[in-house]
């Protein structure tokens, strides 16, 4: 029996529970009125039908569910355990990879998912595993069934006018809700997790020293045979990242962000700040690939001339220059956002009180906003320097492959997501240094902007308390 | 009362819109400055709107538009030539909620006279700030702490510090808009005491929706109703003897 018939006949059973508990629990209310004595003033049924529906639904539905979605990962094992005891299974070869790839050309096939198999091998397992997979998914649909079935019954037994429904349909709830918020924690804790065990990998092959404080990258030849001592030298892929995200980035995202924000808030008229804000807001909604190709066909070229014109003739035309200025427009809108909510909830009345002593509006806007909206907009500027660290398109597209370490903006870095891109696009073996070491640099780059976004926050946090 | 030296502001058929609705309809009334001069009347009659005309506060509601003439010194403070940071200068103010500056208890009486250019050297900047502290009633409490930010002290205190921030740009006028409708009675008795010290050097003008108040510290009060200034006198005159119904009403606790 398929699954999707199962899944809808247990649904089916759900809706019947439904309806027969409710129709029970009505029936038990004016039985329960004619004997329950009326001094009590107090509803005769606990709990509206409803809840004695959804009581008895729950009952059906959730137990079942729950098997059939264990029982279909438990399944594939159970039935080539069984296709094993075969007797045709005598002939698989014992090395696991061919056997292995039988069992699977088998398997296919038997589902439908193949036609035919290259190896004529696996031809003899086919039938075996058509009936291992009737045999197990018949059972569990049976099972399934059972279990549908048993709870119904369960929950109708004890629907009676004082059961507390509404109460225990109310605790289901809080745990759903709680399963869903669980499941992006438990992600975050797996991602988390796979990165910490592939990053432990690589430094078993790679000493952490040498990767946090070695001036060298050159994965390539560690790839090719030259060890991997002095390959994993990640300091010039760092400074890069910062190069780019942190100082070149910032020099243009700050000023900027900051300025139109202040126009923003108090010079622009309302009128025009309905329609400049959403303007500046659209930066932020530009896919970043988009930023890359302009950031490597357009700005990076001129970046180029203009540092010959300036006098400059070794300059690359993948300069970090290209890609920070970019990526700090990417950014601006960021920052401008952040600066333009911390400027507006310094009240109203420090504004008026610095105006009322004289101050002109771009006095009052450095002497009395600033420094009032100060840590509001330094937890803005973290938290775009983590979004800058963390941007991939731009820099793989405009900034270049090359590790040097340069204070050079028109020279070509690179930075550890272009790194990562570069070390995990195409076919890899993952047991190698050389692809680990993307696993390490993911687990720093994560470090360095949950540090940033904790600071920024809590920054942000503080500020805003000082205010209510 | 009233002396025959001429009044230090004056204001003469003054209207003031908010877009099409009119706050303040052909209000004159003249400030001088040995009285503390009182404005009273219901929530939403207008005083506050009229006070904030004198220094120009208007000018930061895009909406607001004013006609009539107001003088200072029997100069125009909406002609074109006017300098209205100068004005407010001249003109200082005390808000209705406290509202120091989120710097220390110095930098907060220093504002102004920095932004003014009041002061060349530290040391005259530590006078200016010692003594609008002491005018303002607060150097006891605050000399020990002055690098203490200004934010955290009590609100009697932040308001009194407000007018010593006020006090500290050497105004000719201090208008106060219900300077302590958020205080407690304490702090109020202390800003009271503060108001009348104060009468004689600065023409005083304050807002009030308490009308023990306006009879304590002033000596003329004004009565405001649905923005129009219904009757204008000695305080003890307005208390005691008005000449308007609506006046009386409103004193004797009828409505407001």
């Amino acid at each position: 029996m398929n699954g999707v018939a199962i899944i809808t006949l247990i649904l089916g059973l759900g809706l019947i529970a439904w309806l027969s508990a409710r129709a029970k629990a009505m029936r038990l209310a004016p039985a329960a009125s004619q004997t329950g004595d009326r001094s009590r003033k107090r509803p005769l049924l606990h709990s509206l039908p409803s809840y004695h529906g959804w009581y008895a639904a729950l009952w059906v539905l959730g137990p079942a569910l729950v098997f059939l979605a264990i029982w279909a990962n438990v399944m594939p094992g159970l039935v080539t355990g069984r296709v094993l005891q075969d007797p045709a299974a005598a002939a698989l070869p014992m090395d696991a990879m061919s056997r292995s790839a039988i069992l699977s050309e088998a398997r296919n096939i038997a589902q439908g998912n193949a036609q035919a198999a290259f190896d004529p091998r696996a031809n003899a397992l086919i039938e075996p595993y058509r009936s291992a997979n009737r045999f197990y998914s018949l059972g569990g649909a049976l099972a399934a069934l059972m279990l549908a079935l048993a709870g119904g019954a369960f929950a109708f037994t004890r629907i009676r006018p004082d059961f507390r429904a509404r109460t225990k349909v109310e605790r289901v709830v809080m745990s759903a809700l709680l399963l869903a918020s669980l499941i992006a924690i438990v992600t975050t804790v797996g991602i988390v997790g796979s990165l910490l065990w592939e990053s432990l990998r690589f430094f078993s092959m790679v000493s952490p020293l040498d990767f946090l404080f070695g001036l060298k990258w050159s994965p390539q030849s560690a790839a090719m045979g030259y060890g991997n001592e002095n390959a994993f030298g990640a300091v010039p892929l760092f400074w890069g990242t910062i190069f780019i995200g942190a100082i070149i980035a910032m020099f243009v995202a700050i000023p900027l962000g900051l300025m139109s924000a202040i126009y923003l808030t108090q010079y622009a008229k309302p009128a025009a700040r309905a329609w400049l804000k959403p303007m500046l807001e659209v930066l932020a909604g530009v896919p970043t690939v988009v930023y890359g190709y302009f950031a490597a066909l357009t700005i990076a070229p001129n970046m180029r001339d203009f540092a010959a014109w300036i006098g400059i003739h070794n300059a690359s035309s993948e300069s970090a220059l290209a890609a920070g200025l970019v990526m700090g427009v990417m950014i601006i809108p960021f920052v401008s956002s952040m600066a333009d909510d911390s400027i507006n909830s310094v009240p109203q009345s420090m504004r008026d009180g610095s105006l009322a002593m004289g101050a002109t509006t771009s006095e009052t806007i450095r002497q009395v906003l600033i420094p009032a909206a100060l840590p509001g907009v330094v937890g803005g500027v973290l938290l775009a320097v983590s979004r800058a660290i963390g941007e991939t398109m731009i820099v793989v597209m405009a900034a270049g492959l090359a590790a040097n370490l340069t204070l050079n903006p028109f020279a070509s870095v690179t930075t550890v997501t272009t790194q990562i891109v570069q070390l995990l696009t195409g076919d890899q073996e993952f047991d190698s240094a050389k692809t680990l070491a993307a696993f390490a640099l993911g687990l720093v780059l994560f470090v360095v902007t949950l540090l940033l976004n904790i600071v920024a926050l809590q920054v942000v946090k503080r500020y805003r308390e000082a205010y209510e | 009362m009233s002396q025959p030296t001429p009044p230090k502001m004056s204001a003469r058929n003054v209207n003031v819109y908010y877009g099409e609705k009119q706050a303040i309809q052909n209000v004159s009334i003249d400030v001088d400055t040995d009285n503390v001069t009182a404005f009273i009347g219901p929530s939403g009659c207008g005083k506050s709107t009229f006070l904030r005309t004198l220094n120009r506060m208007n000018d930061t509601v895009a909406s607001a538009r004013v006609e009539g003439e107001i003088t200072l010194d029997g100069e125009n403070i909406y002609s074109s030539g006017m300098d209205v940071v100068q004005l407010r200068a001249r003109v200082g103010m005390v808000f209705q909620k406290p509202n120091p500056f989120p710097k220390s208890i110095y930098d907060n009486i220093a504002y102004g006279p920095r932004i003014h250019g009041l002061a060349s050297a530290k040391a005259d900047l530590d006078v200016i700030v010692e003594s609008s502290l002491r005018r303002a009633g607060l150097w006891d409490e605050v000399k020990d702490r002055l690098k203490d930010s200004g934010t955290a002290l009590s609100g009697g205190q932040q308001q009194r510090l407000c007018i010593g921030r006020a006090i500290a740009v050497e105004p000719e006028v201090i208008l106060m808009d219900e300077p302590c409708s958020a205080l407690d009675p304490i702090a109020t008795a202390k800003i009271e005491e503060l108001i009348h010290e104060l009468r004689g050097r600065y023409a005083i003008v304050i807002v009030t929706h308490n009308m023990q108040q306006a009879a304590r510290v002033s000596q003329r009060t004004a009565f405001f109703h649905l923005g129009t200034l219904v009757e204008y006198g000695s305080t003890s005159e307005i208390f005691t003897n008005p000449r308007e119904d609506r006046t009386k009403d409103y004193i004797t606790g009828r409505y407001g």
